[in-house]
């Protein structure tokens, strides 16, 4: 197999991930898919306030780092300002779906024409590893202790399930715990990509992402976690799949 | 040019326009949402965007993106929506974003009401974000005026790289005056080499991000990390060159008010009621509540009495400030409305009042 570093993937500057963390390929899988669209002269990222930020380390693109919560919106505000460029939002779970989750619903009814990555370990990663809104049925985490009580906690939230009914673009759940689920992860950001680039709307892809560090457990068993857990309870697939406007 | 009558709302949004600002994002709140009402078909007219918000959140946010960009971006709210929009200034300062953001002021904490009030000048000049920031605050007295300083008041934020808040009332912002209108001029989005806009192969990599990335590091002349020099210098700069205000009969006055907004338009007319009784009463109208105009307390001479602070309030949020300026030389006394309108008689009697006292 040809490993090649992304062009524009910055092996100069120090992103301080967790081993085994998932942020990396994702930002490995973004570059690839830029570069082979051939589009890294129209990108622009917005960052979030936590783990995703060194992104901004790791990616050559011009960025913004937004408050946490409030990538999407940004991500909008610049879209506005420069409507030829190609704006890629890259919040975490807890950023999109918790504090941001009023801007993540809006920017689907508006259909704003930006693409949001969504990095989903199921916890608040970089606070050390609290529940969040995609903490699954049962998961211990630091602050369900016991595990996250459905009565007590609340419902975990599926994004598919709210936004499905909106006039969005695409929206997908991907993992990247796999060789075949980094694939199928970057066709889907390149699907995106080319939606946006014609001008189709509002597009979320929403990617299973590994934290051994707060799910305590190795690299390779939160990898398997993903498969036999996580997206059990979080399928992945395409769930919205059109033009914005149809 | 011939003047036009104008709602103050309406001139700001039009002021704003004509200095090339072509993005607005907010949301409806009294006595402010003329303005979105107004820029959400003017701004297609001038091939703008304009868009209501699902929050104050989101409208801060979506203008720090635009601003980003390069556009000169507006975001417009009252009380309330001032709060909310507090986090934002914060990162829009950390991030060295120009921008303005106007605050038509109403009355009250919590809900408080909807009616002519002056309740954030403490919100206003030490900021409800979080961290070590300050902006440059503008109050202008009256619709013209709104529409001079919104019209300057990007160019001043680009100069600083900085927010600009302008805080006009809700008789200011609701009532109509006659106006002239500055020219039209458009903004070169790629003006200023730190807007972002899509990286192209072999350049460097642009980033908005908390400054202090950019400034961490030392400088041996300096004998430690630049950033808090960079920082004391900016507001230091601003202190410096940037106090606004106008004095009004100043020089032999006795008793001087200190008042901003409408009510210096109120405390203009109690000067003029008190000098026909033979009262020597001044005013010192601060134009930018921040930096304050310390610099106009500097000129008073010695037959200076006492001060008035006149406000709509109730706290007297701008006292402070005004015994600071004064070096806290002479009493300062506080005059504050608030469910009646401000009364130039009534601002007469507690000023005879005082010559009683000092």
């Amino acid at each position: 197999m040809n490993f090649k570093i992304p062009k524009d993937i910055d092996m100069s500057k120090q992103a301080s991930w967790c081993p085994g963390c998932g942020h990396g390929i994702v930002c490995h899988v973004i570059t690839e898919a830029v570069e082979e669209l051939g589009l890294s002269d129209k990108i622009i990222t917005v960052d979030d306030v936590a783990c995703g930020q060194f992104g901004q380390f790791a990616m050559k693109y011009n960025t913004v780092m937004g408050a946490h919560g409030r990538t999407i919106p940004t991500a909008a505000g610049i879209k506005n300002a420069r409507p030829d460029a190609l704006v890629i939002a890259r919040p975490g779970d807890g950023s999109a779906y918790s504090i941001g989750i009023e801007s993540t619903v809006y920017s689907a009814i508006r259909n704003d024409n930006i693409l949001a990555i969504v990095i989903n370990n199921s916890v608040f990663g970089m606070t050390g590893g609290q529940m969040s809104p995609t903490s699954l049925p049962g998961m211990k985490t630091a602050t369900s202790p016991f595990g996250r009580d459905e009565t007590k906690n609340g419902q975990m939230m599926d994004i598919a399930k709210i936004l499905g009914q909106t006039n969005m673009a695409y929206l997908a759940r991907c993992a990247v715990n796999s060789p075949a689920n980094i694939e199928k992860a970057k066709k889907a950001i390149k699907k995106a990509l080319t939606k946006n680039l014609n001008g189709e709307g509002f597009c979320l892809v929403e990617i299973l992402s590994p934290c051994p560090t707060n799910w305590k457990m190795s690299e390779v068993d939160a990898c398997q976690f993903i498969k036999d857990t996580q997206s059990k309870y979080l399928p992945l697939g395409e769930f919205v799949d059109k033009g914005g406007n149809e | 040019m011939a003047k036009k009558l104008m709602k103050g709302n309406e001139a700001l949004a039009e002021a704003c326009l004509r200095a090339g600002c072509r993005f607005f994002s907010g949301y409806p709140i009294t006595p402010q949402t003329e303005i979105l009402e107004y820029l959400c078909w003017r701004m297609d007219e001038v091939g703008g965007k304009c868009v209501q918000t699902e929050s104050e959140l989101a409208g801060v946010n979506m203008l720090f993106g635009a601003a980003a960009a390069g556009a000169r971006a507006l975001t417009t709210t009252s009380g309330p929506g001032f709060s909310l929009k507090q986090e934002g200034i914060s990162y829009l300062c950390a991030s060295d974003v120009p921008a303005v953001i106007v605050d038509v002021m109403r009355i009250g904490c919590g809900l408080g009401d909807i009616f002519m009030g002056q309740g954030d000048y403490w919100q206003l000049t030490r900021g409800g974000g979080h961290g070590d920031y300050r902006t440059i605050v503008l109050a202008p007295c009256s619709v013209q005026e709104s529409v001079d300083i919104a019209y300057g008041a990007f160019d001043l934020a680009e100069k600083y790289r900085h927010p600009v808040i302008i805080a006009t009332d809700a008789t200011i912002g609701q009532m109509m005056e006659p106006v002239e209108l500055p020219e039209m001029i458009e903004h070169d989005i790629n003006k200023y080499d730190w807007a972002i806009k899509p990286r192209l192969e072999g350049e460097e990599q642009r980033a908005i991000w908390n400054r202090y990335w950019d400034w961490d590091w030392k400088d041996p002349s300096v004998g430690g990390h630049m950033y808090p020099e960079y920082v004391l210098k900016k507001y230091g700069e601003m202190e410096e060159t940037e106090q606004r205000w106008e004095s009004v009969q100043t020089e032999d006055a006795e008793i001087i008010i200190v008042a901003y907004g409408t009510s210096a338009r109120v405390a203009k007319g109690a000067v003029a009621r008190a000098r026909a009784e033979g009262i020597k009463l001044g005013l010192i109208r601060p134009i930018t509540l921040w930096p304050f105009p310390k610099k106009a307390f500097e000129e008073l001479g010695d037959q200076v009495k006492a001060f008035l602070d006149v406000e709509r309030n109730i706290l007297g949020q701008m006292k402070d400030d005004v015994i600071l300026a004064d070096g806290n030389k002479h009493p300062v006394e506080f005059y504050g409305d608030y469910w009646d309108n401000s009364n130039e008689i009534t601002i007469v009697e507690k000023v005879k009042e005082m010559l009683a006292r000092y």
